[in-house]
């Protein structure tokens, strides 16, 4: 019975095509103990983009930015894609929630 | 110590609402105790075996696994916690009839007390897999002494339980004629804001379009990290800055549910007038 949202889940991934995403800009960040790099990043405003965050560390963390409205876990030594956009220009602040103190950082639209 | 205590109690909130809300609409069922405990037994399981492979479930879908996953289980959560709904609108009138025999209308119509167990499983193991990654982070850093981290966890677990009972006990005291109309509503409107959750998700996902990314912000006037803007974000969805198609999602949802729940057990049908044959 408790088997039944993981046999969905399962279901669901299987039948949903990946997103083709060819013709969008691609920005990368990277976690690094437990610090985000670079810690500014400019984006164009008005446009689909994806990030990409690499975890370098060794230790999971979520990149949280109620800003952006995206919540992501990106397990150690993983990278994580996050859709982004159309945003309008200003400034997008994110967190690592597990390491709060140290991962911050912002994206810029402009 | 009391960085863990906070990020457990925040992760531990929204399933221990949920519990509390399951827990009250369940008022009187038999063997209610024992799903409920399934449902939390199976959602820690769960919420390890998650954290175990998030790598993998992010990985699948081309990076988007994260985002369908949760959008999957809280779709499931949804259709649950809508079946309860139906079951108990239905029933409702019988059990009123019967002095709230609710044990007898259990053993006849089969009260889907199960399906509470698994939104509550569901909660507990969407919740609890990020408590779980955080919680062993700490450990594989060594950033603190384990003793710390032992005890800042079990503090915020405390400190979510507590609200839920708070919030179970504050049911409880609505007289037991109108609990059930209550928590039928309280439901209601949670299964429409996890359903506007599951589609920020998909917008997440691209699989969803947004219509329109931003339709108001509310940060100002109550924030989301608030502990009262977590709570109603729990309990009727509340979303700071929602895209178009969270609207919708509520909307289509309270109109099926609510519908489903009038078509079964509301008011009385209308009878068509002879001249409109």
């Amino acid at each position: 019975m408790r088997l039944l949202p993981f046999a969905l889940a399962a279901a669901v991934l299987s039948v949903t095509a990946p997103p083709v995403r060819a013709d969008e800009p691609t920005f990368t960040l990277t976690i690094r103990d437990h610090r985000f790099e670079p810690a500014q990043l400019e984006v164009p405003a008005g446009v689909k983009f994806q990030l990409v965050v690499k975890n370098l560390d060794a230790t999971a963390e979520e990149f949280d930015s109620k800003d952006l409205k995206r919540e992501k876990v990106i397990a150690a030594g993983k990278s994580g894609i996050i859709n982004l956009g159309p945003l309008n220009p200003g400034t997008y602040r994110y967190v690592g929630e597990y390491h709060e103190a140290t991962a911050k950082g912002e994206l810029v639209a402009k | 110590m009391l960085s863990t205590a906070i990020i457990v109690f925040r992760e531990i909130l929204e399933a221990a609402l949920i519990v509390g809300v399951v827990m009250a609409a369940s008022r009187g069922v038999p063997r209610r105790g024992l799903a409920v405990l399934t449902g939390l037994a199976g959602g820690v399981l769960g919420a390890i075996l998650v954290a175990f492979f998030a790598g993998e479930i992010a990985d699948a879908v081309a990076g988007s696994g994260q985002e369908i996953f949760n959008a999957s289980v809280l779709l499931v959560a949804v259709a649950m916690l809508g079946w309860h709904n139906v079951w108990m609108k239905r029933h409702g009138r019988e059990m009123a009839r019967q002095m709230n025999d609710i044990g007898r209308a259990v053993r006849e119509g089969g009260q889907p007390v199960r399906a509470l167990g698994i939104v509550v499983g569901i909660a507990v193991l969407r919740e609890g897999s990020e408590a779980v990654l955080f919680l062993y982070g700490i450990a594989a850093s060594g950033a603190g002494s384990l003793w710390e981290m032992a005890l800042g966890g079990l503090l915020g677990v405390a400190g979510g339980i507590s609200l839920g009972t708070a919030l179970y006990r504050g049911l409880l005291r609505i007289p037991p004629r109108y609990l059930f109309s209550v928590t039928g509503a309280l439901i209601l409107v949670m299964a429409a804001g996890m359903a506007s959750q599951a589609a920020s998700f998909l917008v997440a996902a691209d699989v969803l379009p947004a219509l329109g990314t931003q339709i108001w912000d509310s940060t100002a006037l109550l924030d989301p990290e608030s502990l009262l803007g977590r709570t109603l974000h729990t309990l009727i969805g509340y979303d700071a800055r929602p895209a178009g198609i969270q609207l919708v999602v509520f909307a289509l949802t309270l109109a099926i549910i609510g519908g489903s729940m009038r078509a079964v057990g509301g008011k009385p049908p209308h009878r068509v007038p002879a001249t409109a044959r």
